[in-house]
């Protein structure tokens, strides 16, 4: 592979990335806008993390700078943490008196379910599950 | 500079795909309300529910409300006047959808003034009031007591007659009637079992229009 190569397969992933975080704002805001869910405070603090990735990834591409790793994946990771968390709980391992939304909209509700398995949490942790092996996989190539 | 293309092509397709995502996924919702305001108009209008109007209107505007929403008083005024420059034509139907924390203690007011047959009244003086009582810092319910003699009702039978059980299965057929219908915010509007697919008092205003036409060709 010549050296060209391998950065335009950098630059590729790093877009695939931007697009699949593209894709899923664009998906939360249809599900709390145009489907009207309201949105719980966990998927809150995962959009808090998701959002910011539009931009920073977007910057990272024009001109690809690899070190666009080092600010999107601490926002990426930390999603992923919180989508874990959310998971968990709406499978019932956690139980619900300890989630931080007793009031309002319940974390556990289940507005959708395609399939028999996705939920909008399951969605959610895909989503950030693929955005963070994306980085990982961007870093090792870059850093070598 | 091919990136660039990429990129900027993928922003516009995405952002196509979602306003069409949109407007296709109302148009279907719309669909699915109006086949069930066919199938099932007892979902928009029961027998509890309070109305204004004449009995003959061809027009029936469906209206799930909350006294405690600032939104729902705020355009208390205007859908009256929908129906006062629009003789005979128009019938409003309220349902409850309180969904502000408390809210269903009003509602439960505005039953037990309906009894004395003041409900219109009670309705007018609580959304004059609300900004008093219903603070979202601290809301106050019990405040709304000094204002209601205002609407001209014994409020000491008011006290009595709130704590009737119907009433709490009545709000809970209503919520259930909300639910159905993909009610999650107040005021929610049907006109004729079509929903109100973007907020707003001009585009309310339009769809009673477009029945008001639809039902009535020739004006008189």
């Amino acid at each position: 592979m010549t050296h060209q190569n391998q950065k335009d397969t950098n630059w590729n992933i790093l877009f695939l990335c931007w697009l699949l975080v593209s894709v899923s704002a664009l998906g939360s805001l249809f599900f709390s806008y145009v489907m009207e869910f309201a949105p719980c405070v966990l998927c809150w603090y995962q959009r808090i993390f998701l959002f910011p990735l539009v931009l920073i990834l977007a910057i990272g591409l024009f001109p690809f700078d690899k070190k666009v790793v080092k600010y999107a994946l601490p926002l990426a990771i930390a999603g992923w943490l919180t989508a874990v968390y959310h998971n968990l709980l709406y499978a019932g391992f956690i139980p619900k008196s300890i989630q931080p939304c007793s009031q309002g909209v319940s974390c556990t509700e289940e507005y959708i379910n395609l399939f028999g398995f996705l939920s909008i949490p399951m969605l959610s942790l895909l989503s950030f599950s693929t955005i963070v092996t994306l980085l990982i996989t961007l870093y090792r190539r870059t850093s070598k | 500079m091919k990136t660039h293309i990429i990129f900027g092509v993928t922003a516009v397709v995405l952002i196509i795909a979602f306003v069409f995502g949109s407007s296709y996924y109302k148009g279907k919702q719309a669909e699915e309300i109006g086949f069930m305001a066919r199938e099932n108009a007892e979902l928009f209008v029961r027998d509890h529910s309070q109305t204004l109007g004449s009995d003959d209107a061809k027009v029936y505007l469906v209206e799930f409300m909350d006294p405690a929403c600032e939104t729902c008083a705020a355009f208390s005024s205007f859908v009256k006047q929908m129906i006062v420059t629009n003789p005979g034509k128009i019938k409003l139907v309220l349902r409850y959808a309180p969904f502000h924390d408390g809210a269903d203690y009003f509602v439960k007011i505005l039953e037990a003034a309906k009894k004395q047959g003041k409900f219109w009244e009670t309705l007018n003086i609580m959304y004059k009031s609300q900004p008093y009582w219903a603070s979202h810092h601290n809301p106050q319910p019990q405040k709304i007591w000094q204002f209601l003699p205002k609407a001209g009702v014994n409020v000491d039978q008011i006290r009595r007659d709130m704590n009737d059980p119907a009433i709490v299965k009545l709000i809970d057929q209503d919520l259930a009637d909300a639910k159905t219908l993909n009610v999650r915010k107040t005021p929610g509007f049907f006109v004729n079992g079509k929903p109100l697919q973007t907020f707003g008092s001009k585009q309310l205003l339009q769809l009673v229009q477009s029945e008001l036409d639809a039902n009535y060709p020739n004006p008189n």
